[in-house]
């Protein structure tokens, strides 16, 4: 202290280096507060994930009866697209035969479709390199090397069953949780 | 507890710390305005006032920041937006609320802060500047205050909105262009509410500004004390730090109780219902009632029936706060010491609390004379009676110093080891 006046700061340097009661009451007092100021925090911090309305809308249903084998449909969800496509027998076969261990995120087909639903794929369609759209849903697109989807950002392909192939994105096209209500409704989330 | 590390001339041990301060002095500062500085050492619980509000003002931009992260400022969606937050957003309901009171908490600290620089003289000579750029600060909350509650599109916001923009069509000649451009249309409509709240979200911070240059008048001329006498050297000063940070923080605490406790289990006690009703620019509600800071001045805008000079009655019930320091020339600051002026002051005080509940009753019968009585004694207190008081008052003997006074007041308390 600059100043010469005896305080209460002060008397801890002249008792000496011993721990003293207002010690003891100082650093107690002063761990509530904190404990009180984190807890202050979490409501500002909270406020910005998703809110009430946002979890609410956050699973959807799509009626499938009018996709034909060979189509695929791009639906909205999570202010995410999903592609759903209708597989081919060609490229469910393709999916099966593509050797686990060549693959930088080795997953099986049948781990990314439903049991007895080989024909639906279905994929959150964020490219995940960096988050873009790939493409390989309408007719006309490229769909890489591998048959399946081809991100235009940075090159990425991935196969019938959305599992990278090639380029720099680190892991397979993500599968959402979903489940069919009945033979032509699913619900995506 | 301060360390040992800040004792010497050269404070700073820590390498990165004093690598820092030799080129840019924040932790000399710190050290100098807020640790060291010589502070009264007489002050009573008033003196956390100022503390207090500058929490308060911490307090509103950042709930307010979170808040408009939710908000939307259109004629169509504010109003859902507002209730989207109170229940969907985590924790909406709770940062509105904060929010909401804290604008009443934040007045009510200002105010008492405000008063108690009317009572103990702390607007005099050296102090007059510091004391205006409060006055500024008093007028930017209002304007603040006044767009923010316009911003949840209620009838209260909707209608306040309009009684308040319409006051500058009482000025001669160009009041109704006036009004037209603070509203960008024919009416209080989108335009208006977008403008609003680009300077809600504005203001506080040129507060924020000028309560920086508020605190810097402060530590250039000291604060005031209860006896009004200036320290006359280190028996009548403690350091800011421990003494007044532990002060202001349990005042602080203590306040937080209050505004927290108003927060969660009456939330609304200050707000009006109406304003739960979406803004309807075809029914304008029964009763008008600003929110309650507001209610002395609307007390003297209704009182005067001239619809010019009651505006002016009304803007001048701030200005004439701007001249104090000229008007009330007595050399004594503390009202412990000035026997007649320390009656007027509560009798003053009094007159605000009235205005204040004449202003949250409707302008008809006796209201409006007890009205117009309250505002000529408000004007009269200022423009004649603190000018006189300066000349016919009487002072009681001034202590010799704020030393002197502490001891006299308790004998057994040592004047500190020196």
């Amino acid at each position: 202290m600059a100043s010469p006046k005896s305080s209460p700061a002060d008397a801890a340097a002249l008792h000496g280096p011993e721990v003293t009661r207002r010690d003891f009451l100082f650093v107690a007092t002063g761990a509530v507060a904190a404990v009180g100021a984190a807890a202050a925090v979490w409501p500002f911090v909270h406020q910005m994930n998703p809110a009430a309305d946002v979890l609410a809308l956050s699973s959807i249903e799509v009626n499938l009866s009018a996709v034909e084998v060979g189509q695929a449909i791009t639906v909205k969800w999570r202010g995410k697209p999903v592609f759903i496509r209708r597989r081919t027998p060609a490229e469910i076969e393709a999916a099966r035969e593509a050797p686990l261990g060549e693959l930088p995120d080795p997953q099986a087909d049948k781990d990314r479709v439903k049991d007895g639903k080989a024909e639906w794929l279905i994929l959150v369609g964020v490219c995940t390199h960096l988050g873009c759209i790939p493409l390989g849903q309408k007719p006309g697109d490229q769909r890489g090397d591998f048959g399946g989807w081809f991100c235009p950002c940075h090159g990425s392909h991935y196969d019938t069953s959305g599992r990278i192939r090639k380029g720099p994105a680190p892991r397979n096209l993500v599968v959402p949780e979903y489940s069919f209500v009945s033979d032509t409704l699913v619900r995506v989330g | 507890m301060s360390s040992a590390s800040h004792n010497g001339p050269s404070p700073f041990n820590n390498p990165v710390i004093k690598w820092i301060d030799t080129r840019l002095p924040i932790f000399s500062y710190i050290e100098k305005e807020y640790h060291t500085f010589p502070t009264p050492r007489n002050f009573n619980y008033f003196w956390n006032f100022g503390a207090i509000s500058m929490i308060m003002l911490v307090t509103m931009i950042v709930t307010g920041i979170v808040l408009a992260m939710h908000y939307t400022p259109h004629v169509d969606y504010a109003f859902n937006s507002v209730e989207r937050i109170m229940r969907d957003v985590n924790y909406g309901w709770m940062l509105r609320y904060l929010h909401m009171n804290g604008a009443s908490f934040f007045f009510i600290a200002v105010y008492v802060h405000i008063f108690r620089g009317l009572y103990y003289g702390s607007y005099k000579q050296p102090r007059e500047l510091l004391w205006i750029l409060g006055v500024v600060i008093l007028l930017l909350m209002m304007a603040t205050a006044f767009m923010g509650y316009v911003l949840p599109w209620g009838q209260m916001s909707f209608w306040g909105a309009t009684v308040i923009t319409n006051l500058f069509s009482a000025i001669p000649f160009v009041g109704e262009s006036i009004v037209t451009w603070l509203w960008g249309g024919f009416a209080v409509d989108n335009p208006t509410l977008n403008r609003f709240f680009a300077l809600h979200y504005l203001l506080p911070f040129v507060i924020v500004g000028v309560v920086g240059l508020h605190v810097v008048a402060l530590h250039v001329v000291g604060s005031n004390n209860p006896t009004g006498i200036e320290p006359k050297g280190p028996r009548d000063t403690l350091p800011f730090h421990p003494y007044y940070t532990m002060k202001d923080g349990f005042g602080l605490t203590v306040f937080l109780l209050f505004y927290l406790g108003f927060t969660f289990f009456a939330p609304n006690f200050f707000g009006e219902v109406d304003n739960y009703v979406q803004a309807n620019p075809l029914v304008t509600p029964e009763h008008i009632v600003p929110e309650w800071y507001f209610l002395p001045f609307y007390a003297i805008l209704r009182a005067v029936p001239d619809k010019l000079l009651g505006v002016l009655a009304m803007f001048g019930a701030i200005a004439v706060l701007f001249i104090l320091p000229w008007l009330d020339r007595s050399k004594v600051r503390s009202a412990t010491f000035r026997p007649i002026y320390k009656v007027f002051f509560w009798v003053f005080a009094l007159d605000c609390l009235i205005l204040g509940w004449l202003g949250a009753n409707p302008a008809e019968g006796a209201f409006i004379w007890m009205s117009r009585i309250a505002t000529a004694y408000y004007f009269f207190h200022f423009v004649v009676l603190l000018p006189l008081l300066s000349k016919i008052e009487t002072p009681s003997p001034l202590p010799a110093s704020i030393a002197d006074a502490v001891l006299s007041k308790n004998k057994a308390a040592p004047v500190a080891a020196e």
